[in-house]
């Protein structure tokens, strides 16, 4: 820390990103000093960069003396001897702009993550890979401390500079005592209970020996099914016993998996059905291949068989734990009141997609009955789930699910899943990996509406080009899927097809 | 200023003789000059002196018990012009704004100011927004102090020195009947610092003593054969004046050093970094020690010859460290030394960059290159070791990592649905060319939005679309917000339009606030301001100038209706311009106006609904279709630990402000069914509370019947990890 006592300042860069209170962060070091006899300057470059941008602030620090120093009014590059990034990723930046540095620097940061507009908007998974810019940071600070400061703050009903204040101060960054930080809080006076809360947490999340705390709890599916009536729970056991003797061990995590999400879906018929199309998958498998075409199969058939259609919306809409889940997230206590609104937006074709298979094609198909319905049921509906007649409206719905098999919808997606499947078992003996790479273009399939018009496009576009593939049509077709994932109108994809078109190498576009 | 209080700020003000005053730069400008006896001050916000303008808008009372005249301007050029009050009568008068931009428009007024002179002082605080994170074109205000001859002054960036400068540019302009520029960096305009205070002084005449004894003086008026004379007197008498002020109240600084055969010739402004430049090389210290002799120009126009010469005489070499192109004080310091025949070598932008922010980096770079050039032993630049190179291959690897984050509209902001149905407009009729403005709402050019085109200039949307008014098959957009319509763009912009009978669409975004600089409130504020007149609405003002075909949105959230307006507004067989008001209030503002009346309605015991959106997990499948026609900080992605799932989903994180923006974008788009809006009631009355727990238990007792009924996965909350 601390050229401070050969006459120069102790220099400190925040980063944040706009909204993270990095003001806040900086006004309370300048008190802080000042408050303990220590001359200090801040200043930062605010203005629009404030609004979600990253921005900079920084100050330097030294013991009041006759003379007046002259302060610095940026960082320079390996001059910094405390970063504090409010972010993981603005401590990658502080890297980038040389503002941390191994002979020096003591790098304070938060290790959550909030994602940038480009991560968040790829069709796919666009974020950023954090263990990669957690390691580069290690190994490019004199001292690297991190924490979650975003659920500290969450937990103290906080904010993340407060926490950060409190890391900066468990860290032995500055040469003031825990109190003096304290009073410093105090004096501010705003919110100030909260504050100290957040505070002692990042004291101690840095102080000891901490282990970055695991993600925020959240819910995910149990192991076993729960409920259903004597016979469909005796169905489901055999299925659960047939998958445990039937397929090999590699298999049955996912498998099992799979074969809940089947039958919370339909019952446990349909489960039976699943693990017979597996079946399929796992004659033409082998140990020494990793049983890769048996995992995906399961994973992806899972997803398949278990699509979205207006019944299963309904059905998920109006669960008990779902209910739970909102008042968790929301912060609501069960005993509080608490109102749902839905936002919907039912077109024709989803409700003739859950009339019977006949009935259904006749309606899409008819000149006169198609524009009348539309008119009657395009559009947007919020729906109250929390009073009695939606919630019964919406029960009555899920309880469709009865005749889910006779609908057109079911119809059409069981048919493109066997056309799926035969294409998957045909290729699985030639060329495995390649049957592996059909059986995960599943991944594009999704969204509701136009969205999955287009990705069905996508998903259509690239089994076409199939037959004009040989040597390495595996790794063509991933690096196909993965230009899907890329941008929403499928741009990057129709490059790499036309690169394919033209019978060149498409490997330099591929997979960045 | 509705929405914010500036007591703290304005307390600064009333600080009297030996107090120490703390705080930011901008700020002890704004007490410098009720120091310095002015009489009025007008000007336009904008970073980074909004906060000059914020505090005096607040500070009435002390500006009332000196006789000061505050006016918020209606735009630069208004600001400018205000100075007029100095040309007849000795009343010190100020004006603010930002540059260039600011200076831009205002060069109308300070042309003519400066070409008939001024008997009371003028001071023009121009804050620079000039290199990172500057909103704004980069240009050097230098170019316009030349051009109307306007002295510029560029002050050490201390509290104390700009503090000083603001007295001696009142005096400066009083000796030699010429305005004064201040130029303040943002980053000097933002710096906490501290300066030992004055007691503020009355204006030694007020404008309400000018108003009741008028005087006119034909000399001073723009106006041939006056304006002809003027010219002549600029140089023949003010200059001099102006030069003979300078040197002998030494407002240039010379620092000696030992090393005296080389020396740095700098900006005032730029003088905290070359100091720590100096440092570096071990040839200065943590107080301004140096041992290279350094000329200081606190004053940048004009030069002083004879100080110019003096310092290079004996030099063999000066380094001038100027910020921004082009190099004016360069070529003027080569100029002067060539004509008094000083043989000095001149360095500056052949070390230093030509253009941009002279950054530590650069500075320590262009100095220890000087340094190096001249004295080989003892410039030298910091090793390459170890750590540098593996630092190099960090950032390599880091650049493909780190995500860019450019700004963008806030949580809850309500322009992002306007963008959002413009994006959806797009979809069934097409791209269409679109004009954008200066403003918040010129984040629509960043993704997700990536909407439109250029920028003009501020209140200039609707012109810079003009010269597409011709008969096709589409019509052009052109987006101002209500900050640049009274700016300007009421006339330049829908007059304009009407004038010329164009046939497009303007789109105005009202947000109730000048948002962008701070929210100030502008004509068409909904909110009641003591001391200004607000509620004049957009729409009157639109009629008034003759637009026929106007639609207002009161609710920008619906999306839907903004998407169907704006489709009518492109196919209507209406003539003359259309133009569309979209308003709903700054989230910004609001939230700092609404959040304090909830938390006291709660501590009261009062019945508070709490909204939330939220997105759920089990429905949303991972396309992020919603994410790219929103780009709202709390709408963010989640990765779940279902091993089923490839793709993170969409999430909705605890700053969400419930604007609904998410619900009407996903039932306009068609997008899914995933969004739903959580209100959780504080403190409901006993029959509330009655109906929902018999709703509740209702609910319960079917959703039970079902469990019993279906085999079902059930969530339970596990930690991940």
């Amino acid at each position: 820390m601390a050229d401070a006592a050969a006459g120069k300042p102790i220099t400190i860069a925040v980063l944040a990103v706009g909204g993270q209170g990095g003001g806040v962060l900086s006004n309370w070091l300048v008190a802080l000093a000042e408050a303990n006899g220590w001359r200090a300057q801040n200043t930062s470059v605010p203005g629009v960069a404030q609004r979600t941008g990253a921005t900079v602030y920084y100050i330097e620090m030294l013991p009041e003396g006759d003379r007046e120093p002259v302060l610095a009014l940026m960082p320079g590059p390996g001059e910094v001897d405390v970063c504090v990034a409010a972010e993981l990723m603005e401590a990658g930046r502080a890297i980038q702009r040389g503002l941390v540095t191994p002979d020096r620097t003591l790098l304070i940061a938060s290790s959550h993550r909030a994602y940038a507009v480009s991560e968040k908007s790829a069709p796919g998974d666009g974020t950023a890979d954090a263990s990669a810019v957690l390691a580069l940071v290690k190994s490019m600070a004199r001292r690297f401390v991190h924490a979650d400061m975003a659920s500290i703050a969450h937990q103290t009903g906080s904010v993340i500079s407060a926490a950060l204040f409190g890391a900066i101060a468990g860290a032995g960054a500055l040469p003031f005592p825990r109190q003096a930080f304290e009073t410093t809080i105090e004096r501010g006076g705003v919110g100030v209970a909260a504050s100290l809360a957040a505070f002692a947490a990042g004291f101690d999340a840095v102080n000891a020996d901490y282990e970055p705390s695991p993600e925020s709890p959240r819910y995910t599916p149990r192991r076993r099914l729960h409920g259903g009536c004597d016979t469909e729970r005796r169905r489901y056991e055999a299925a659960c016993e047939r998958l445990r003797t039937e397929f090999p061990d590699a298999v049955h995590a996912m498998l099992q998996r799979g074969l809940n999400a089947v039958v919370d879906f339909q019952d446990a018929a349909y489960g039976d059905e699943y693990l017979d199309s597996i079946a399929r998958l796992a004659v033409a498998d082998a140990d020494d291949k990793g049983w890769a075409l048996t995992v995906n199969g399961a994973k992806y058939l899972a997803r398949a068989m278990a699509y979205d259609d207006v019944i299963r919306v309904a059905e998920l809409k109006t669960r008990g734990s779902r209910m739970t889940r909102v008042r968790n997230e929301v912060g609501a206590a069960r005993t509080q009141i608490m109102h749902i609104t839905e936002f919907m937006h039912p077109r024709l074709e989803e409700v003739c997609g859950t009339l019977p298979a006949r009935l259904g094609e006749l309606i899409e198909g008819s000149k006169f009955v198609a524009p009348v319905l539309r008119r009657l049921v395009d559009g947007g509906r919020r729906v109250r789930t929390d009073t009695l007649f939606r919630f019964a409206l919406m029960s009555l719905l899920a309880g469709m699910r009865r005749w889910r098999r006779g609908s057109l919808r079911y119809r059409r997606e069981h048919q493109r899943i066997h056309e799926w499947l035969d294409l998957v078992c045909t290729k699985a003996s030639d060329d495995y990996e390649l049957a592996v790479e059909i059986l995960k273009c599943q991944r594009l399939l999704k969204g509701y509406s136009d969205t999955h018009d287009r990705s069905s496009d996508k998903y259509t576009k690239i089994l076409s080009v199939l037959d004009q593939l040989d040597a390495g049509a595996a790794d063509c077709i991933h690096r196909l899927r993965e230009a899907a994932l890329e941008d929403e109108a499928g741009e990057a994809l129709d490059e790499l097809l036309a690169t394919l078109a033209r019978r060149e190498d498409p490997a330099p576009k591929a997979t960045a | 200023m509705a929405e914010r209080s500036f007591t703290r700020e304005v307390e600064q003000l009333r600080l009297g003789e030996g107090e120490e005053f703390r705080g930011e730069g901008i700020l002890a400008i704004t007490k410098a000059l009720l120091q310095c006896g002015v009489g009025y001050v007008g000007g336009y916000q904008g970073a980074p002196i909004s906060h000059l303008m914020d505090v005096l808008a607040d500070a009435r009372p002390v500006l009332d018990e000196l006789g000061v005249h505050f006016e918020s301007s209606a735009s630069e050029a208004a600001a400018a012009a205000m100075l007029a009050a100095s040309v007849h009568y000795p009343i010190r008068g100020a004006a603010t704004w930002k540059s260039t931009v600011g200076t831009n428009v205002a060069s109308d007024a300070l042309a003519n100011l400066s070409s008939g002179g001024v008997k009371g002082g003028t001071l023009i605080v121009v804050g620079e927004d000039y290199g990172e994170g500057s909103s704004i074109m980069q240009e050097r205000s230098h170019a316009f102090a030349m051009k109307s001859q306007i002295w510029l002054l560029d002050p050490r960036p201390n509290l104390t020195s700009i503090v000083a400068a603001v007295e001696h540019g009142f005096e400066l302009s009083e000796a030699s009947n010429t305005p004064v520029m201040l130029e303040v960096r943002i980053r000097a305009c933002h710096v906490h610092g501290r300066f030992v205070a004055k007691d503020n002084q009355p204006p030694a005449m007020t404008v309400a003593q000018a108003l009741e004894n008028p005087r006119r003086d034909l000399n001073r008026i723009v106006l041939p054969p006056a304006a002809f004379a003027q010219e002549q007197e600029k140089v023949e008498r003010r200059w001099p004046a102006a030069i003979r002020f300078i040197s002998q109240r030494q407002l240039n600084e010379v620092f000696p050093g030992n090393i005296d055969d080389i020396g740095i010739i700098l900006q005032g402004g730029m003088y905290n970094a070359v100091i720590r430049a100096l440092e570096r090389l071990d040839l200065a210290d943590m107080f301004g020690d140096t041992r290279v002799p350094l000329y200081v120009l606190n004053v940048t126009y004009p030069l002083v010859d004879e100080e110019v010469v003096d310092f290079c005489r004996d030099k063999r070499a000066v380094l001038m460290v100027e910020e921004g192109q082009p190099d004016y004080l360069e070529q003027a310091v080569n100029a002067i030394l060539r004509k008094h025949r000083v043989q000095a070598e001149v360095q500056g932008k052949n070390l230093l960059p030509k253009a941009g922010e002279y950054t530590a980096a650069a500075m320590r770079d262009g100095v220890s290159a000087f340094m190096q050039s001249v004295l080989p032993n003892k410039g030298r630049s910091p090793a390459k070791t170890h750590a540098h190179e593996s630092s190099a291959q960090a950032v390599q690897l880091l650049k493909d990592i780190v995500p860019q984050r450019p700004a963008g509209f806030c949580t809850g902001c309500p322009e992002r649905p306007i963008f959002s149905a413009v994006k959806l407009m797009q979809r069934t009729l097409g791209e269409h060319h679109i004009a954008c403005d200066i403003g918040c709402h010129l984040f629509s050019i960043m993704p997700p939005f990536n909407i439109g085109a250029t920028t003009m200039g501020y209140g200039l949307g609707a012109a810079s679309a003009s010269a597409l008014n011709v008969q096709s098959t589409r019509r052009s957009i052109s987006i101002m917000g209500d900050g640049g319509f009274w700016h300007n763009g009421l006339t330049s912009g829908i007059g304009n339009a009407v004038f010329n009978e164009s046939d497009d669409v303007i789109m105005i975004v009202d947000n109730y606030y000048s948002a962008a600089t701070g929210g100030q409130d502008v004509l068409s504020s909904r909110a009641d301001n003591a001391n200004r007149s607000t509620r004049h609405p957009i729409e009157d003002a639109v009629r008034g100038v003759g637009v026929k075909w106007v639609k207002r949105i009161d609710r920008t959230y619906s999306v839907a209706q903004m998407r169907d307006t704006l489709t009518e507004a492109l196919t209507t067989r209406a003539k003359g311009p259309k133009v569309i008001i979209a308003s709903s209030e700054c989230m910004l503002n609001r939230q700092r106006r609404e959040k304090p009346l909830v938390r006291k309605a709660l501590d009261e015991g009062r019945r508070v609904v709490s909204e939330k959106f939220g997105v759920d997990e089990d429905v949303c499948t991972g396309d992020h279709a919603c994410i790219r026609l929103s780009g709202c900080p709390s709408l963010t992605v989640k990765h779940l630990s279902d091993p089923l799932r490839d793709d993170p989903v969409a999430h909705i994180d605890e700053s969400c402000v419930a604007c609904g923006n998410c619900g009407e974008v996903a039932e306009a788009a068609v997008l899914c069914p995933s969004f739903y809006r959580a209100d959780v009631v504080h403190n409901p009355g006993r029959w509330e509370r009655l109906l929902a727990s018999w709703r509740q238990r209702i609910i319960e007792r079917l959703q039970q019947r079902r469990a019993r009924r279906w085999l079902h996965l059930d969530a339970e909350l596990e930690s991940s990890g």
